[in-house]
This record gives structure tokens, sequence and C-alpha cells, in this order.
């Protein structure tokens, strides 16, 4: 991809863009309308992955309970968002809570973010193995609680979990139903899928800004080795911290996002599992690297569906019956996918910047790095 | 603001000692790795620290960087008093170290080491990096243009976009200095920096300090290397068993009967 120059870059991006826009068409045109919700649904992915990436792939924190953010999200906007306090506060909310979507997203990713500051104050001594059980534990006590929040007080409705929570309304434009634009028919998992491609670049954008300034440099000082960075004069804990809370405040705005496009929430979406597959993906694709990251998002998201959508019809045709069933088959494939990874491309499909620049020379990456100056 | 006043101590400090340490113990469980040493240092001088393996001097340099926490006593540096400096603390009031065996962020770029190093004279936070502002980007490029310049100042400029696990034992030692000198120090402290190298590399590093003393520098080096302390530094400090032994002028140092012993390995058992 470096070997073209700087106008056949702009090319290739507004081709990517064009492809972007036009995906949720295509993908419904080739394959229908319910790929177009998997489709959706690996948006959500990249976004926690990014997120998570802030946390394990520039500061080296090893998170294990990623998915409490994004948890913690999806309940922010679940209950600010749902018929469902009036059963725990009749009085106080008659008709429930009904914030708008400017309102609950930020809310729902400050609020993480102070889950992550949170995680992060207790656990800033600690690192590789330890931290990472720690933060296991603290992802099982948030699904915990919210299995067990609905008494005394109903607050999170237990393992039922909430449903009918509003969808995403933006500019009174509510994105559940199908709309016409300028005579074509954007359905709902459409219109998500747009506003989930905005979030994503957003995050992209962040993740990609951060990395190349004094806070992203601090972060990897602090990855490489904490008591050099310390010498240095880098606030180990405020930059630790910073890393926790930015991303858990990426992974509750995907969360509030998943709220609303779901319309349903409930504490079996945010396993331990779920955790593992998110890390999964930054590491599969590549830690610190953004595209790789996002290239681990699609693969381990869309990996599952290609699968429950290939191997029943596969196994019917050949043997007459189902002998492997999919999840299991899942499982087998990704754990195999995993060894085989850390064995032949440990550093990620695609791995970091810096990896590759020293496989490229030196006179290419000096003119990147003037490029990064002067941009 | 947050530039230090580089040479200042020939402007507005009429204080002559840069650091002082008063009393320092520090004990591990039973065992006194330093017992009451005091000593200290002037501005502009190169200071030496020696004395034979588990003297103590690492343990001392640990405090006065803020690793440790003294068991008791406390230090002067540049004015202030510090009990229990944090490490990034005493970064930000002008002391920069290296460390005894290498601690270079491996897996970034000789530039990028050194730009690190600039950090704690840098302010751009997480909305700097996100709106990049002219402010921010001109902070960028002063760091860039800071870290190539100190690189070129070390030596080894031409090894800017190489992974710093990859550069030579010698070229490692000498991006630690870069990285340090990045911080602006008024005190570069450096804990056994000739170790491992050969002749030919320990006479360069020893122009290299005293050209970063000539421009005005204090250093405090611990050496095992006598015959590198001896050519170099205005004043020495010998420690033996956690306790300083001797004091003053190198030559004075050499011919002291309790220094000889303890290198020799004499005293009294």
């Amino acid at each position: 991809m470096f070997s073209f120059g700087k106008s056949d870059q702009r090319w290739i991006f507004w081709l990517l863009l064009a492809l972007l826009l036009l995906l949720p068409f295509l993908t419904d045109a080739l394959l229908g309308r319910g790929w177009v919700r998997i489709v959706d649904f690996a948006m959500l992915y990249i976004m926690l992955a990014l997120g998570l990436n802030i946390v394990v792939g520039y500061a080296g924190l090893l998170d294990l309970g990623y998915i409490a953010f994004f948890a913690v999200g999806a309940y922010c906007y679940a209950l600010t968002g749902s018929p469902h306090l009036t059963q725990a506060f009749p009085v106080a909310f008659p008709d429930g809570v009904h914030l708008t979507f400017w309102i609950v997203l930020p809310l729902a990713a400050l609020i993480a973010g102070g889950f992550g500051v949170l995680l992060g104050a207790p656990t800033l001594r600690l690192r590789g193995d330890y931290l990472a059980i720690v933060t296991l534990g603290f992802g099982e006590i948030i699904r915990i609680f919210l299995n067990n929040l609905n008494a005394p007080i109903n607050l999170t409705n237990g393992p039922q979990g909430i449903s009918r929570i509003d969808p995403v309304r933006i500019a009174d434009v509510s994105l559940s139903v199908t709309q016409h634009i300028f005579g074509v028919e954007f359905p709902s998992v459409h219109l998500y899928f747009y506003l989930f491609l905005v979030f994503t670049a957003l995050v992209v954008f962040v993740s990609h800004r951060l990395e190349r300034s004094r806070i992203g440099r601090a972060w990897m000082a602090i990855r490489e080795d904490e008591i050099a960075a310390s010498a240095m004069g880098i606030n180990t804990r405020n930059l630790k911290l910073l890393a926790f809370a930015m991303g858990a405040t990426f992974g509750g705005a995907s969360g509030a996002l998943f709220a609303g496009f779901q319309g349903f929430v409930s504490p079996e979406s945010f396993s331990l599992m779920e955790s593992i597959m998110v890390l999964c993906m930054v590491v599969l694709g590549g830690m610190g690297n953004i595209a790789g990251v996002i290239l681990g998002g699609v693969l381990l998201a869309l990996l599952p569906e290609v699968l429950r959508h290939s191997v029943v019809p596969l196994q019917q045709a050949l043997f007459g019956k189902t002998i492997v069933d999919p999840e299991s088959l899942r499982m087998l494939l990704f754990g195999g996918a995993l060894i085989v990874m850390m064995l032949y491309r440990p550093a990620g499909l695609l791995p970091s910047r810096l990896r590759r620049r020293e496989l490229r020379g030196d006179e290419a990456a000096a003119e990147e790095s003037v490029y990064d100056v002067t941009h | 603001m947050k530039q230090p006043p580089k040479k200042a101590y020939t402007m507005s400090h009429t204080e002559d000692v840069l650091l002082q340490a008063s009393r320092i113990s520090k004990k591990f469980g039973g065992l006194s790795a330093l017992n009451d040493v005091s000593l200290h240092i002037r501005r502009g001088e190169i200071y030496g620290l020696i004395g034979p393996n588990g003297a103590g001097k690492t343990t001392l340099f640990n405090v006065i960087t803020g690793l440790y926490q003294p068991s008791a006593g406390g230090f002067r540096f540049n004015g202030a008093h510090y009990q229990s400096g944090k490490p990034h603390l005493l970064a930000q009031a002008g002391i920069a170290r290296t460390f005894q065996n290498i601690r270079l962020f491996s897996n970034l770029t000789a530039l990028e080491n050194v730009m690190i190093g600039r950090h704690v004279r840098t302010r751009a936070g997480v909305f700097g990096a996100l709106l990049r502002d002219s402010s921010t980007r001109d902070e960028e490029r002063a760091i860039t243009a800071r870290a190539h310049e100190l690189l070129q100042y070390v030596g080894i400029e031409k090894s800017v976009q190489i992974l710093a696990k990859h550069l030579s034992y010698g070229e490692q030692r000498r991006l630690e200095i870069a990285r340090a000198l990045a911080t602006d120090p008024l005190l570069l402290a450096l804990d056994e920096p000739a170790a491992g190298m050969n002749a030919i590399e320990t006479e360069s590093l020893k122009m290299l300090l005293q050209t970063i003393r000539g421009n005005g520098t204090t250093v405090l080096l611990i050496e095992h290397d006598v015959k590198l302390i001896m050519g170099l530094c205005d004043r020495v400090a010998v420690l033996d068993y956690g306790k300083k032994i001797a004091e003053g002028l190198p030559e004075h140092v050499r011919n002291d009967p309790t220094v000889i012993a303890a290198y020799l390995g004499g005293g009294d058992d």
C-alpha cells in the first residue's frame, strides 16, 4: 500500500469510501437483509476492538474484562431510553425515562469512562497476568451485578434484561423504520449501518491522532518499560488511568449504540467470552495497529456467521444430517487459528507500523516520518 | 515556563551545591544497603561514585532518582527538599538517569525513544492530540527537531529509524544518554555507562561526557572502572558495604588506604 504515490492513495481512499457507502445495498442484494444486520454487528465489534486497542495495544495493559464497559454503556442507554424505570420509581418516572440520543450517548460514554477509572485506580501497580486476572474479575462483577440488581429495587430487571428500548432517533428520524430519501429506500439496518460507520470513522480518527501524539508516545513508553517511562518524567499513574478511561469511553459509546440498535439488553450479552472475543480481534489483527485491529474485528465478527450459514447446509448435503454443530466448530476453528497465528505471525495479521517500517528499510521510513511531522 | 533554566547556576543561583544528600539510609528487610550516607554534588562538576560490587551505589542512585524511598534521611536538589520523590517528579525537577542494565523502549525507534524524553518538557494533552492545533503541531515539530539534534549530539544520527533493540550495545548506551538529555536535566545520572564497552568505546564515551559537562550539565557517574573515573571526575566518593568510606579528589581517594583495602578485599575479616 505504501508503494503508491500520494494521488494514488487519494484514489484508494475515495474508492474505499464509495464501497463502504454502498456496502449495505451490495450486501442486501447479494446476500440478503440478514447479512446487513451481521455487518452492523461487525461495525460494533470494530469499535469495541479499537477501544480495547488503546488499553492493550498502546498502553500495554492486558484487560480481560473490557466487555463490562460495553455493558455499562448499553445499560445506560437502556435505562434512560425505555419505560423500564417506571417499575422501580413509578412516581418519579411515570412513563420511564426517554432522553434523546445525543444526551444518552455522551452520558453512556462518560459513565463508562468513569468505570474505566474505577477499574484502573486499584490496578495501577499491576501488570501482565495479575492485571488480566483483576480485570477479568471486574468484568464478571459487572455482569453479575446486572444479573442481580432486580432486587430490592428493580434496576436492571435481572436475567430477563431490559426490553422496549427506544430506537436511535436523529433529528426526529427514527432509525428503526424504513426511510425514503430521494426516492431511495433505506431499511432500518441500512440506517444503523451509516450511523455505525460515522462512529467507527470517529473512533479510527481519534485512535490515529492519539497514536501519533505526545500522549500516544507516553503510552507506548509505559508499554515498553514502565520504570524507564517514569524515570523519563512520565506520570505513569495518570496516563494509565487515561488509557483505561479512553478505552472504556469507546466501549461505553458502542454499548449505547448496541442497545439502541438491538432494542433489548440482557446480561448474557456481556459474558467473559465476549471480552475474550474482542481481545482476540486486537491480537489477531495486530496489536497497536488500527488497520490490523479493524481486519481482526471484521474477520472474527463474520466468521461465526459464515460458519452458521455454510456448515449446516454443507453437512446436510454431504451426510444428510448435521454431525458437528456450527457453534462448537467455531470454537475449534477459532482456537486453531489462534495457535497458528501465534506460531507464524505472532505480531498479528497486520503488524504495527514499526515492525513494517523495519522491513521496508530506512529511507522510506525517514520519508514517512517527515510526512508525519508536516501533516 | 516548563523549560528548566539551562546554565541557570551561572545567573540566578548563588547556591553552589546542586544536590545535597543528607544521612540517607536504606534497608531491605534486615539488609542495610545504605547506612547514613551524606554527600553533595556541586553544579557543573562530574561526580564519581565508586565502590566494589554490592556497595550500595545503585541503591543510592535509585533513592536520588525517586525509584526507592529511603528508610531515613533525604536530599535537597536545586533548592527543594525531597524525602521520597516520585521518579517523574524528579525528572521534572531536572534529574535524568540511565540504567545499569539498559532500559530503552525496545520496540520503538531511536528517534521515538528520544522524543519520549521530551515528554516532561512539553504539554500537549488529549485535546491537542485530537485537534492538532497549530501550537500542538509546532510542539511536535520542535520535539522531532530536538530529538534529531540530540541523536546527532551523542553520535548515532545514522540510526534514527532503527528500533532500539536492534542497535549495537554501544549505540544503546548512547541512546539512553540522548533520551536522558532530552529531559533537559540539570543533573545527568549515569549508572555504569561504560559497562561492557571496549577501550575505544569507553574513550569516546569519556569525550561525550566531557562535552556534556562542558555544555553546563552536572554529571553523576557510577562506575566500576576506576580508570575511567580517575581520568574524568572532579570529585569521587567511595561506598563500601553501604557506607561512604572516602570522598575527595580522585588522586587522594586512590591513595586512601581504606579504599585500597575495600577494593583489594582485605579489611577486617
